[in-house]
């Protein structure tokens, strides 16, 4: 390989980095944030924390429905797992709404044990993070989404100049010097982007296909002679719209049935869907989880059967995953469904959550780099420029101002009043006010001031989160509750354990002494890059 | 590199570079010799490959001219594989 390609490439790397590098930290942390983002909303809904399934939970639910919609459409009950305590009760009114009405229809929260529907705390929980991830807030959807997009391509590219940068990748790989400011971190960044490359790779590209017909839909005009929604039904198709509402009538116990299905799949029912309850044409459709496979289809890919409702006779029994799925798309939903580890038990799931914090890391050191490159690069008593400055400034506010604001929505979410008016709303807004106060802070001090005053706050933080936690609620560290759901134990363990990063890293900023007084007076400060700050300081 | 080229450069490897993306994309939508809504995704998952190879491209080429012939050759051959496999 010539030098000046490496270096045309070295050049396309700092630059398209540098240039949305701060939008690509804030999807790269809240993105990891979504491999959980059910159990963060399970966490900050403490009130359904003391929900647990009991032999008699199913016949609550019907009851539950057929006392709040008896005459719906249909009815969908997911019973409680791995990831919510909960029944979450959802059901199409017979009537939609004029003007559209939610698609989804209407939903509540039953608990499990007593069959009494709860009202949690409104929050919009993890799922505010795993639409920042793609969609920011605030601004427009579409605009939002090709930004995203944006970045995204942005980060395909530097990933490949990135590897075309570094000749001896692997010897880079294993090579580190810490304690030497722009080295460590030059050997911070190569050592996550490598570690995790494959990752990264699959992370970048999955998330351009998940968003292929926004950004890349030319192919399907092309092939559909433009018209898309021969394709989506095509490919994607949900199946037919349920019949229409025959006369009222009785429908068999649904108890039976359950363990019919769970003998035939040998594993537990999690969803039950009823078509047109009490009616002589209902529907009862039981599906249990699939075995995990990544290349399946990605929707109606659980093993189900379907039962008539008054007779309770079994009609069809479907195992999607056995169908044959052609090369093309085994391809596609391999990448989508890795990106969003559809497919994951708990422990790969935590497998992903280290490597999106490697990925977060991977970005976090880049961005650090770049500063620390062009401050060392000063001669002893030059001033960093205004630009240098504002983009020391700019990473703290992306880095530690974005931890602080996610440390302070789940605060706001224990200490604002349950039964506040548009409490969601007040949470989300506690988030930005963190987060801007943070910016402005960093840009009034890009320097280590700067850093060790944020990293401090944002130990303190999430150092809280647990504390508070205790005084707040009946699920904390100090409760069995809190370990029968392993998910809500979790969730303070990661809050403690990323306050202990955060400690550790002051420490090592503290430790590096500062310039002595009488040399400060004399000289104006340096912009400082806080380059003590280890890798793993994101969630 | 000169502002100039650098500015050609970019719109090289953002404009070509999509163009280029998406005549794969639809060349390859009604060329593939299989069911469309596969010839569809495979195009599709080469385009994104191509946009970014293009963008790669776009600056390591010795000059700004050479980065636009590049694309642009490439982009030709696949419009007009597209034109040949639509359907007459």
């Amino acid at each position: 390989m010539n030098k000046s390609f490496r270096q045309s490439m070295a050049w396309l790397h700092t630059w398209t980095g540098l240039l949305l590098g701060w939008l690509l930290v804030a999807i790269f942390i809240t993105g990891t944030s979504a491999y959980f983002r059910e159990e963060i909303t399970l966490w900050m809904q403490p009130e359904v924390h003391d929900s647990t399934l009991q032999p008699g939970t199913v016949e609550l639910a019907m009851a539950a429905l057929n006392a709040k919609a008896p005459d719906a459409k249909s009815w969908d009950i997911n019973l409680p797992g791995d990831r919510q305590t909960a029944v979450e009760l959802r059901w199409q009114p017979a009537k939609q709404p004029e003007n559209g009405g939610r698609r989804r229809g209407e939903q509540m929260l039953m608990d499990a044990d007593s069959g009494e529907v709860v009202a949690p705390r409104a929050t919009r929980g993890g799922n505010f993070f795993y639409r920042f991830h793609f969609e920011l807030y605030g601004i427009d959807r579409l605009w939002a989404r090709l930004l995203v997009c944006l970045a995204t391509m942005f980060m395909l590219i530097a990933i490949i100049s990135g590897v075309i940068t570094h000749k001896k990748i692997f010897k880079d790989f294993f090579t580190f010097r810490p304690g030497k400011g722009q080295r460590s971190w030059l050997d911070a960044h190569n050592a996550t982007a490598v570690l995790a490359l494959p990752y990264h790779f699959m992370i970048t590209y999955s998330g351009l296909l998940l968003f292929m017909t926004l950004i890349m839909p030319w192919g399907i005009d092309a092939a559909y002679e433009n018209d898309r929604r021969a394709f989506f039904s095509e490919v994607f198709s949900r199946g037919e719209d349920a019949a229409q509402p025959g006369s009222p009538g009785q429908m068999v116990a649904v108890g039976p049935l359950i363990e019919q299905t769970e003998t035939r799949f040998g594993k537990p029912v999690e969803r039950i869907q009823i078509t047109n309850p009490n009616r002589d044409n209902a529907q009862i459709t039981l599906r249990v989880n699939r075995d995990p496979a990544v290349t399946d289809r990605q929707r109606g890919g659980d093993p189900t059967q379907v039962f008539q409702g008054n007779t309770g006779e079994l009609i069809d029994t479907r195992i999607p995953a056995n169908d044959p799925v052609s090369p093309g798309w085994r391809i596609y939903n391999f990448f989508t469904s890795v990106h969003m580890a559809r497919f994951a038990d708990p422990l790969t799931r935590w497998l992903f959550f280290l490597f999106g914090i490697a990925g977060s890391a991977m970005t976090v050191t880049g961005m650090l780099l770049w500063v620390s490159k062009r401050t060392q690069q000063l001669r002893r008593d030059q001033q960093p420029d205004r630009a240098l400055k504002m983009v020391n400034g700019l990473n703290m506010a992306s880095i530690t101002g974005l931890m602080l604001a996610i440390a302070a929505y789940f605060l706001a979410n224990r200490l604002l009043p349950a039964t506040l008016a548009a409490r969601e709303d007040r949470e989300i807004q506690v988030f930005f006010i963190i987060w801007l106060v943070s910016l402005v802070h960093g840009l009034l001090r890009p320097n280590r001031h700067g850093w060790i005053e944020q990293v401090a706050a944002a130990s303190l933080l999430w150092l809280a989160i647990p504390v508070v936690n205790i005084f707040t609620t009946a699920s904390h560290l100090f409760t069995p509750l809190a370990w029968q759901h392993a998910a809500i134990a979790s969730f303070d363990l990661v809050c403690l354990t990323l306050a202990a990063l955060g400690g550790y890293t002051l420490w090592r900023l503290q430790r590096k002494p500062l310039p002595a007084k009488a040399r400060r007076a004399r000289a104006p400060r340096r912009a400082n890059t806080a380059s003590e700050q280890p890798a793993g300081e994101s969630p | 590199m000169t502002p100039l080229s650098i500015t050609s450069r970019t719109l090289a490897a953002a404009l070509g570079g999509y163009g280029l993306g998406a005549l794969a994309a639809m060349a390859l939508a009604v060329t593939l010799p299989v069911a469309r809504d596969q010839a569809v995704i495979i195009g599709i998952m080469v385009a994104f490959l191509l946009c970014s190879g293009a963008a790669i491209w776009a600056f390591s080429a010795r000059s700004a001219w050479r980065a636009w012939a590049g694309i642009l050759a490439p982009s030709l051959l696949l419009a007009g594989l597209y034109l040949w496999g639509l359907p007459a």
